[in-house]
């Protein structure tokens, strides 16, 4: 018995009225955890109850505690027929075992129901008491702490990173069981809840072992995601970082000598802290000396010669060849497979004067797009001297991009064939296959360095000197059938908790596990074709639609400083050199990781525009944040590529085939965008790069986010040249002239409102160590609009600095127009997809976090690929500006973080759901990057929202004074104890005792934390003094009188604000202030409006913190600075 | 190709101000979205009139989610489902329970009843109110009605305390409710020149003055009614006019008084004994529910009119109504002291309210 949970359940709320006669309620309480129930008394006749009940006590195991929630339901009681169920309750009790995070669960809850959403609230105290468990063979892992932040969180230092840990378990998913025709949806519904919430506990606590035995104590960046595979089953799969962090006491000053552990490093500013060299802190030096130190795990492979674990016998090392899929050619003798093709990408971050497309196809058919092309190819008519660099196997050979190129990518068995263009190469491609699967068996031992282990990490930003290079962008994707759950004793079994998922389920988790498992060996073996030994910032996304799965995994490509890691750990063979020669950390990372002269792809390098010694990448992409000691030009702005493609119906593998077929030419035309927009706003390099592939019944939608900005360490990027194709016609010619001023004049008022003026000055002055005498005819050419100019281009000749467009058909017509179109955001607005915007340095404490769900139905039915684009397009930019115009009133302001993810739900149907924070900044020191903290300054005009506590309190006396009487009439010792109560609400105090405080002068019941959300790691202006747990909450919505509730978005609208309700009620219970890392994971919605009915599921998560004001600042000032966001004109933002 | 669905929630429930007052004054989605464009939103923010539909929807929306909290005032405070700073609790509420003057003047003493209602399209009609907003108006006034009829204690605090409302706004309320209680008549011809803050004004002397609440705050009564001994009290004053010396003799001394201090003194000295008479019946007849609905069309028929038509200036009013209270007290057969300044005071100062074109 190693825990007691016990639970009381005090008082109840608002409930609804269950007995028409009388209008009230007889309301009791169940309380259930695992297989006890406890019932309250029935509380008669009552809308607001009083139980007040006993202490209900539970004696579990530790591992129970950990899987299962604790179960609130609220009941009308009836005295005749069965009694009604009012809503639940689930509190996970997880950051109760963690003796760091919160010591009580106190606060009031919505009462939630599926059908009828939040109905009335439930006030409960929840505590645990937990004995040691010294077994070592235990099953629980109690303790370890879980962060969705992808840093190090604020109030904590790493000791040592372990890396990657991941773990999936897959249940049936009782929406689809044979129960539910006679049982109702809501049933179901709950059902499904439960399980959920079961599941996720079960994979928190495995992750938490596998943590355990690396010797960490924390999981950072950890990214939970439920696949909800229809009558295959439901999937939920976590990857995170495993760390070993210490606590800072809040305000220790950043001493690595006097601290008790030698290696101390400043956690809490180790995300934004500009430091130097010198201040550089060791992370897992000295970690032999400290006690206990935890055994590191070897996350690396340290050859490439170690044998490949994978036992070929198995059916799953076929799939982990990496190259097959013209699906009419797989060997018929094998079981019905799973269509896998894995057009992996692989934006290799160079290669500026060839005009190269670096189609690397690494045996798996992945398509890597060199960038910084001088010509971009289309699929459709290639440029004459384009090189395909394809690195199947790791070898490494050059064939031009013509007809050979597509050849020699279907010949390694890639889903070339996409598209109409491809149709005759089909049969060539089929000729080619036999080669295709000879080459496998060379490919998978070849890439098999060590199959369990990956040196990948989930975190985005990093503490200062960690990351030493960064190589480029590596994504892996890979098309499944889902088959049936082929196992009878899962289907009867009717307790989710009689499932035992090591035996049942045995062979399900395995095929997942080991899809993943391929599609991660990929990603490293492209990361190790970049010269590089880990990959960072990354992450895990499906799609599904049907029985077809598309399976992504993208990161960036990076080379760790060993210090941080056990020595021996990283492979360094190589490479070693580099951290001899320490570089300035405001350019260290962008200097190349890969050889020289052995280079993955032919890339443009130059030296360093910062330091002049390292040679750069003329273009950076990176899924990471920018590092926060980066150099940059100018300001940011997000970018966003969006593609459409049709394609046919169809089933099963066809329909595999079918997409796996058109996924590389998608890769290759979103990173064509990528890189046209960026030029056309100046920049060199995108963080935080995101691409979404969705899945639909009839078409393939993609969308690439990332913070296009202008590294200083990189060249300059060159303009966009537009050539036709036949430069004989005159109003042809005329007609590229109107487009190319157009792209030029776009281009200089892009420079000018990302104020993008690089210091060209000062590189002549200091004489560039490489004579380039083409840098600035480059930059004169780019922005001259002389037609000579245009007709000189040589096309044949791939060293040139512009990049061209050429305009050969309508379609790339339709693509310029597109370009332009889109619009920059209005005065006063930035936006970005990272943490924060690169060259704002000093933000205000106003933040306003949002979600906004569109669905766009699509009437026509003959669509062409153009039109769908324009549609997708539209949509993508109108939801921009709705948000512009609905933030307007807090301008100056960035959105940041915007993250979109589109699905198709339906045919026809396209799903585009944004969560993002609009975050205030002062505008008068916009332009530096101040040397210490932002500094905040309160708008004096506000004075009198002073005492505007961070809470909303029910205090009528406040409540309904207008404000005018608040400025004059209020006697100041009155606002000195409100500013007491809202700073008693921010320290880590029991609910209880707050409230207390503050009972003298409220009146009819408590008040109302303010709970502020983001999905940042951080809040502006505001010091998180403890992580209280993870916040992972599942919730499923359902109605039968759609148009009652004011139709699909009146329902949604509702959810989601209900679901925003719920995350802040239990982050209060927590004793918690804040959400961060906040993240809608999921948002299912299916609709019927021909039957009234509509469903929708929503998966959110985030840190549950306590904040506080930053205690640097005069307390007054920064209270203006909250009163000031209160009152802003038209929406308060906290 | 249409949107099918488009929602944004923020955190921070987002709610602009001049849409809230679209919504609450009935326009209807396409109406507010005209008239915001008239307003030149667009033109500030580079916006286009889609946006500015999803907006007005959005924000319609979240009014529409919030006006089941609107409607008990308390809960919205409490409540978990939407994160509303308290300034903006306070803005929401008051401007909710807010009304137009035009309607109200409507509807003031009439039963809230169903037929009301469903007369409310006429009133919409008359107006120019949209029947939307007659309608949220007149279940507010239900609502504080069915609420504070039944409390103890003083009226305006209790509205003030259950809704939350602003000083102003309660007295309003406690205006409306005391007017629906007694049922005064207040819609006759000869009342159409007065506005709801004449009627509101003098609500305020006659809760202040002649409920029991007025006399005693220990009492446990309600302010709403009139007090019942107060108006047996004021069969009293009928000494005045029915004893023929009395009534002579406080005549001539108002008479004395006012001579020479007003242009009015030759109308003011002939009609004195039909004024008082008026004034006099007024306050023994109160004991008549009926009598009480028509306290209002009694004055104005029996005091204000025959002097408007005397053409008293306002200052005259002031001055003969005063030296006709105070000479009362002079008189050494009148006994009724108390009764006559309570039922004076009220009277004077409604008059004074009620004197104007």
């Amino acid at each position: 018995m190693p825990g007691k949970l016990k639970a009381k359940i005090v008082a109840g709320r608002h409930l609804p009225v269950m007995d028409r006669a009388s209008d009230l309620t007889d309301a009791f309480v169940e309380v259930k955890f695992g297989n006890t129930t406890f019932k309250t008394d029935v509380c008669h006749k009552s809308l607001n109850p009083q139980w007040n009940s006993e202490w209900f006590k539970f004696e579990v195991d530790d591992e129970d505690l950990q899987d299962e929630p604790l179960q609130i339901t609220v009941l009308d009681h009836d005295t005749y027929s069965a009694n009604d169920a009012i809503g639940k309750v689930y509190i996970d009790i997880d950051p109760l075992l963690c003796t760091e995070a919160a010591s009580v669960i106190s606060g009031w809850f919505p009462i939630y129901d599926t059908i009828h959403g939040i109905r009335g609230e439930i006030n409960v105290l929840v505590k645990v008491e937990l004995f040691n468990d010294l077994n070592r063979f235990r099953q629980s892992s109690c303790g370890v702490k879980f962060f969705c932040t992808t840093s190090i969180p604020r109030c904590y230092r790493a000791a040592m990173v372990h890396g990657f840990v991941e773990e999936l378990v897959v249940n049936e998913d009782p929406e689809y069981q044979w129960i539910d025709r006679i049982r109702t949806p809501r049933a179901s519904n709950e059902a499904r809840q439960r399980l959920i919430s079961l599941m996720s506990g079960e994979l928190q606590r495995k992750i938490g072992l596998k943590v355990l035995e690396m010797g960490g104590n924390a999981v950072v960046g950890y990214l939970q995601c439920f696949d909800l595979e229809g009558e295959s089953g439901l999937v939920v799969r976590a990857i995170g970082t495993a760390c070993t962090l210490d606590k800072v006491s809040s305000g220790s000053a950043p001493n690595t000598n006097t601290h008790v552990h030698p290696n101390t490093a400043p956690a809490s500013n180790a995300c934004n802290s500009p430091s130097k060299d010198g201040k550089e802190p060791v992370f897992g030096e000295d970690l032999p000396s400290s006690s206990g130190p935890p055994t590191p795990f070897r996350a690396l492979p340290t050859s490439s010669s170690s044998p490949p674990p994978f036992s070929p016998s198995k059916p799953c090392s076929r799939q982990s060849s990496s190259s097959d899929t013209d699906l009419s050619l797989t060997p018929k003798t094998v079981e019905p497979k799973p269509v896998r093709c894995r057009p992996g990408i692989f934006l290799c971050p160079s290669s500026p004067t060839l005009s190269t497309d670096t189609l690397s196809l690494p045996g798996s058919g992945s398509v890597g797009c060199g960038h910084g092309l001088s010509s971009a190819p289309r699929a459709t008519t290639p440029p004459p001297p384009s090189s395909i660099h394809s690195d199947c196997a790791l070898l490494r050979k050059s064939v031009s991009f013509t007809e050979d190129l597509l050849l020699a990518a279907s010949g390694m068995g890639s889903g070339g064939s996409a598209g109409k263009e491809a149709g005759p190469l089909k049969t060539l491609l089929r000729q080619h296959t036999q080669t295709a699967l000879e080459q496998r068996g060379a490919s998978s031992s070849g890439l098999l360095l060590n199959a369990r282990e990956f040196p990948f990490f989930t975190l985005t930003s990093f503490p200062p000197g960690f990351l030493v290079h960064v190589g480029g962008v590596v994504s892996a994707r890979s098309v499944k059938l889902l088959d049936r759950i082929h196992n009878p004793a899962l289907g009867n079994t009717r307790s989710y908790k009689l499932l035992d998922w090591n035996s049942v389920t045995a062979d399900e988790p395995e095929t997942r596990d080991a899809w993943w498992e391929e599609i991660r060996q990929e990603i490293k073996s492209h990361a190790k074709a970049l010269g590089c030994h880990a990959v960072v910032g990354y992450s895990e996304s499906t799609s599904i639609c049907e029985e077809v799965c598309i399976l992504s995994a993208s990161g960036t490509a990076a080379i760790l400083n060993p210090r941080y890691m056990r020595e021996g750990c990283l492979d360094i063979g190589s490479t070693d050199h580099r951290f001899e020669d320490p570089s300035p950390p405001s350019c260290g990372f962008c200097h190349i990781p890969y050889d020289e002269l052995n280079m993955p792809f032919p890339a443009q390098l130059t030296y360093c525009y910062h330091c002049r010694r390292q040679k750069v990448p003329d273009v950076l992409f990176t899924t990471i944040d920018l590092p926060s000691e980066a150099a940059v030009t100018g300001k940011g702005c997000l970018i966003q590529a969006r593609l459409c493609r049709l394609k046919k119906k169809a089933q099963g593998e066809v329909n595999a085939t079918a997409i796996s077929n058109l996924l590389p030419f998608m890769e290759y035309e979103l990173h064509t965008q990528l890189m046209n927009k960026l030029k056309l706003r100046n920049m060199n390099a995108l963080f935080g790069l995101h691409i979404q592939i969705s899945v639909g019944e009839n078409m393939l939608l993609g969308l690439a986010s990332a913070t296009g900005v202008y590294l200083t360490a990189l060249p300059a990027p060159g303009g966009i040249q537009i050539a036709g194709k036949t430069p004989g016609d005159l109003s042809n010619e005329h007609h590229i002239l109107t487009i190319q001023k157009r792209i030029n004049d776009t281009i200089a008022k892009n420079k000018e409102l990302y104020q993008i003026n690089p210091p060209e000055l000062t590189e002549e002055g200091l004489g560039s160590p490489i004579p380039e005498p083409r840098q600035r005819s480059r930059l004169f050419r780019s922005h001259s609009e002389s037609s000579d100019e245009l007709s000189e281009l040589d096309l044949s000749h791939g060293k040139k600095d512009a990049f061209v467009l050429e305009i050969d058909d309508t379609d790339a017509v339709e693509d310029i127009h597109s370009l332009l179109t889109d619009a920059p955001p209005p005065t006063g607005f930035y936006s970005c997809n990272t943490e924060i915007m690169p060259g704002i340095y000093n933000w205000t404490s106003g933040i306003q976090m949002f979600t906004s769900v569109r669905v766009f139905r699509l009437s026509n039915a003959n669509l062409t690929n153009q039109g769908l684009n324009k549609i997708f397009t539209d949509l993508c930019e109108n939801l921009l500006k709705s948000f512009y115009f609905k933030l307007r009133s807090m301008i100056p302001c960035c959105l940041c973080h915007l993250n979109f993810t589109v699905a198709v739900p339906e045919e026809e149907l396209i799903q585009v759901a944004v969560t993002a924070v609009a975050m205030t900044f002062d505008k008068d020191q916009a332009q530096e990057k101040p040397a210490e903290k932002p500094i905040n300054k309160g708008s004096s005009e506000n004075e009198e929202q002073l005492q505007f506590p961070l809470e909303l309190c029910a205090d009528v006396s406040s409540a309904n004074t207008q404000p005018s009487s608040k400025v004059s009439g209020v006697p100041e010792s009155t606002n000195v104890s409100s500013r007491v109560s809202s700073l008693e609400r921010c320290s880590p105090l029991p609910e209880g005792r707050s409230r207390s405080l503050r009972s003298s002068r409220s009146f009819g019941g408590s008040s109302v934390t303010v709970v502020k959300m983001t999905p940042l790691s951080f809040l502006p202006g505001i010091r998180i003094i403890k992580y209280l747990g993870i916040i992972n909450m599942f919730f499923i919505r359902e109605t039968t009188s759609l148009r009652e509730e004011g139709g699909v978005s009146g329902f949604l609208h509702s959810f989601i604000a209900e679901v925003f309700a719920m995350v802040r009620a239990h982050v209060a219970a927590l004793g918690g202030n804040a959400v961060v890392s906040y993240s809608m994971k999921e948002c299912v919605l299916m609709e019927n409006p021909n039957k009234n009915q509509a469903q929708c599921l929503i998966n959110v998560s985030g840190d549950a913190v306590i904040c506080v004001r930053e205690t640097d600042q005069e307390p007054t000032a920064s209270m203006t600075n909250i009163g000031q966001t209160c009152c802003s004109a038209n929406d308060g933002a906290t | 190709m249409a949107v099918e669905l488009d929602v944004f929630v923020g955190n921070t429930t987002i709610m602009d101000e001049e849409v809230y007052q679209l919504w609450l004054d009935g326009y209807t989605v396409n109406d507010a979205v005209k008239v915001r464009m008239e307003g030149g939103v667009l033109d500030e923010c580079e916006a286009s009139a889609d946006v500015l539909l999803s907006d007005t929807m959005d924000q319609y929306r979240t009014f529409q989610m919030c006006e089941r909290l609107l409607h008990s005032p308390a809960k919205l405070a409490n409540q978990l489902l939407f994160q509303i700073p308290p300034h903006r609790q306070t803005v929401l509420i008051e401007r909710y329970y807010a009304f137009d003057d035009a309607f109200v003047r409507e509807v003031l003493g009439k039963k809230l009843s169903k037929g009301t209602k469903k007369d409310l399209d006429d009133i919409s009609a008359k107006t120019g109110v949209t029947l939307k907003s007659c309608r949220r108006q007149f279940d507010n006034f239900k609502r504080v009605f069915k609420v504070v009829e039944e409390l103890k204690g003083p009226l305006v605090e209790n509205i003030r305390q259950h809704f939350l409302l602003s000083d102003k706004l309660a007295r309003d309320y406690a205006a409306i409710v005391f007017f629906t209680n007694n049922r005064f008549e207040t819609g006759k011809r000869k009342l159409q020149y007065l506005t709801f803050q004449d009627f509101a004004f003098c609500a305020g002397q006659l809760i202040n003055n002649w409920t029991v609440g007025a006399v005693d705050n220990m009492v446990e009564d309600m302010d709403v009614d009139l007090d019942k001994e107060f108006l047996q009290e004021l069969k009293e004053l009928k000494i005045l006019i029915t004893d023929k010396d009395l009534l002579d003799q406080h005549k001539s001394l108002v008479c004395t008084a006012l001579r020479g201090k007003t242009k009015a003194f030759n109308e003011m000295e002939a009609n004195f004994k039909n004024l008082s008479r008026g004034l006099v019946n007024i306050a023994a007849k109160l004991t008549n529910t009926k009598d009480v609905r028509d306290f209002f069309i009694d004055l104005v028929e029996k005091f204000i009119e025959p002097c408007r038509s005397d053409r008293w200036t306002a200052a005259d009013m002031k001055l003969y109504l005063t030296h006709y209270t105070n000479s009362a007290h002079i008189l050494d057969t009148f006994k009724h002291q108390v009764v006559w300044d309570r039922y004076m005071g009220v009277i004077k100062s409604c008059i004074f309210k009620m004197y104007h074109d």
